[in-house]
């Protein structure tokens, strides 16, 4: 079932980015280390992608969540500095979200992921079809009009009216 | 095993030497990956002195010309100098991301030497998104910054690096709106097939704007002259990276020397047609020669620049690309993209491989440019006039050709 | 090929470790650093399920590409009320910013 070629040692290596990642950014208390404890869970998340044959997500994973959102966190953190140290990271109801997280993630697992994908699920045996699709393809499906054309459009006026917001939000009302 | 195991088949002769595949596989991978990330290292010890030795000729002085033959060997004596100096830590700096930030540096500029096409054959790994690749590549380059100035512990150090961010991320915007250019005329996003598309007309000639936004956003990414402000000496020393000493700076310098080639490599690969040239094709050997000869060309014109023009200040270096360089990029993308789709729907679009064939596009192509750089130039005219105007009313100029009489009385 | 169930489980687990930090940190700007990490294991599954059930249908990555989109206007105007809220009150800790509390 699992044998031990390039993929699934370069799998290995990626899933260790991406949990050891999140768990750095929920437990350090350093918030520059957090931000990048986040970088190398995404840079996890995008070998993720590059395994999954889709280099597009992953090229745009690196330069949109790493080059443009990681940097505003960082800014953020430090124009948000507080004077005083915090004594505590974590809010009263630590525990009570702990095991919360906790038992979604068994229940995901156990419940949903392993009874229809795992080993003795209801869809184990599919074949995992080679042919799969480029980045032409995304290319005409995001403005096809029968396609995606319109969401297309609607995330481009998203973004300019995020980038308008906070710009207005952010601006020094001093002047 | 009859022919001689080079380069070219190692993969081959592994094979028959009795490796299994996948190991085979990897040790090529290896051998390909140590060659690519040797040649920048030994590259930027010779491009330190050729940029000393150009900006010293343009200063009419010599440059450095007592160690080795031509002063080739003072970069290996600075190099030296550095391996040899204490290396110091500031008090209170974080020292693993201290440590981490130059290695970043490096490592960001040598992975963008994997997608470049040397020769018809010869390509680290071609990526189908190459030119993808590249920018994303370009965009981890913020990370390093932001992590060596807030390591320092010194607000110095913090300011000159949010200086740098805002540049390095403003001047992001145009460098991917004029890589769109050459992506909608070649049709692919990997860089060997955007070579081969340029065996007939060398991209530059299609979209002159569009090189021309490249080399400048360039020259801002990799904090080349006149974008230098923020490692003038004369102003703030040395900005994100004042606390690092030794061989730490080292790598930073070297890192932003590298940059600037590798960015002149990849005009060249994009926009003068990479390792195109006469008898490639029968010696493939030849592209590295060809596709050097033009990175040289565009990296010592790069040098030059930096040896004439005067620094922008951030204000105007901020007003340059939000009011120009961003507009013209998003017209240019709008008027190629127009120009194309026309000269697709009257049949003018190139069928076969020849110059001819490619010859009315280029055309209809380079009109559309010439009418956006006169446009822009027209608007830099009117705007111009207007602040001479102004000025002139606050300050009337004292006019040499009024004509003094003898005997006038004075007024 | 690694089976699917790997990479929904790697999914699961980064997306309950965000909740998790989502539900238990003072700080606003780690609380977004949460919710980023949600949105990239949604990615995750979303690309998992494409290449697993359904490669040559284009709706896999169009959705990530999407939720790309929304994750980087979130954290955009997100980061901005953030540092509007700390010129005002000088605190990103959540449990100051009470001011509409009965």
């Amino acid at each position: 079932m699992f044998e031990l070629n390039a993929q699934s040692i370069a799998f290995i290596v990626f899933a260790l980015f991406s949990l050891g990642g999140a768990l750095g950014v929920v437990t350090t208390r350093n918030l520059i280390h957090a931000t990048l404890y986040l970088i190398l869970s995404l840079f996890g998340a995008a070998g993720f992608f590059v395994l999954l044959s889709a280099p597009f997500m992953a090229a745009v994973q690196v330069l949109v969540y790493i080059g443009a959102i990681a940097i505003l966190i960082v800014f953020a953190v430090m124009l948000t500095r507080s004077m005083t140290r915090l004594s505590d990271i974590y809010n009263s109801q630590w525990l009570l979200s702990a095991i919360v997280a906790g038992l979604l993630f068994v229940l995901l697992l156990v419940g949903v992921i392993l009874p229809v994908w795992g080993v003795n699920g209801t869809q184990a045996g599919r074949e995992v079809s080679s042919i799969v699709t480029t980045t032409v393809d995304l290319g005409k499906a995001l403005v096809d009009q029968n396609q995606y054309v319109l969401p297309f459009e609607v995330a481009s006026l998203l973004l300019t009216a995020a980038m308008i917001g906070a710009i207005v939000v952010a601006r020094d009302d001093k002047e | 095993m009859n022919d001689v195991c080079s380069i070219n088949n190692l993969t081959q002769c592994l094979l028959d030497g009795g490796v299994s595949p996948d190991l085979a596989n990897l040790l090529t991978i290896l051998g390909g990956v140590v060659l690519v990330a040797t040649v920048p290292l030994v590259t930027v010890i010779f491009l330190i002195w050729i940029e000393r030795k150009i900006a010293a000729r343009v200063q009419d002085r010599l440059g450095p010309n007592r160690v080795g033959p031509f002063g080739l060997l003072q970069s290996v004596a600075d190099a030296v100098k550095m391996l040899t100096k204490e290396d110091i830590t500031p008090m209170g700096a974080d020292k693993f991301i201290y440590n981490l930030a130059p290695i970043i540096a490096f490592a960001t500029v040598v992975l963008i030497w994997a997608i470049i096409p040397f020769t018809p054959l010869h390509i680290g790994a071609d990526l189908s998104i190459g030119i993808l690749y590249f920018v994303a590549v370009a965009s981890i380059g913020t990370v390093k910054i932001m992590i060596a100035g807030w390591s320092s512990n010194n607000k110095y150090a913090l300011l000159g690096a949010f200086r740098t961010i805002a540049q390095l991320l403003s001047y992001e915007v145009p460098l991917v709106l004029s890589l769109l250019i050459p992506v909608m005329i070649a049709g692919t996003l990997g860089m060997q097939d955007m070579v081969r598309a340029q065996g007939s007309m060398w991209f530059v000639f299609m979209a002159p704007v569009a090189a021309v936004m490249f080399f400048i956003a360039n020259l801002a990414e990799t904090g080349r002259a006149p974008f230098d402000l923020l490692e003038a000496e004369s102003e703030i020393i040395a900005g994100y990276n004042i606390e690092y000493s030794g061989f730490k700076w080292g790598m930073f310098m070297a890192g932003e020397f590298m940059h600037a080639f590798t960015a002149a490599l990849l005009a060249a690969v994009i926009f003068l047609g990479g390792w195109w040239g006469p008898f490639v094709e029968q010696v493939p050997a030849l592209g590295f020669v060809y596709l050097g000869l033009k990175t040289a060309v565009v990296y010592i014109f790069g040098l030059i620049l930096r040896s004439t023009v005067p620094r922008v200040r951030i204000d105007q270096l901020m007003a340059l690309n939000w009011k120009w360089l961003v507009p013209i990029s998003v017209a240019n993308v709008l008027i190629t993209a127009l120009l194309l789709k026309v000269v697709d729907a009257i049949g003018l679009a190139p069928q076969s491989g020849d110059f001819f064939a490619h010859l009315p596009q280029t055309l209809v192509l380079l009109v559309g440019n010439l009418v956006l750089m006169f446009g822009v130039a027209t608007v830099l005219r009117n705007r111009g006039r207007a602040q001479r105007l102004v000025d002139e009313a606050a300050h009337p100029v004292e006019h040499e050709d009024a004509p003094v009489v003898a005997g006038a009385v004075g007024h | 090929m690694v089976p699917l169930w790997m990479f929904l489980a790697v999914a699961a687990g980064v997306f309950c470790i965000g909740a998790y930090g989502v539900l238990s940190r003072r700080n606003a700007v780690a609380i977004l650093m949460g919710v980023e990490l949600m949105l990239n294991a949604v990615n995750i599954n979303l690309i998992a399920f494409w290449r697993y059930v359904e490669p040559l249908n284009m709706a896999g990555q169009a959705f990530a590409a999407f939720v790309f989109v929304i994750a980087a206007a979130e954290a955009a105007v997100g980061l901005a009320i953030i540092i509007s809220v700390y010129r005002s009150r000088r605190s990103v800790i959540v449990e100051d910013v009470d001011m509409l509390k009965w």
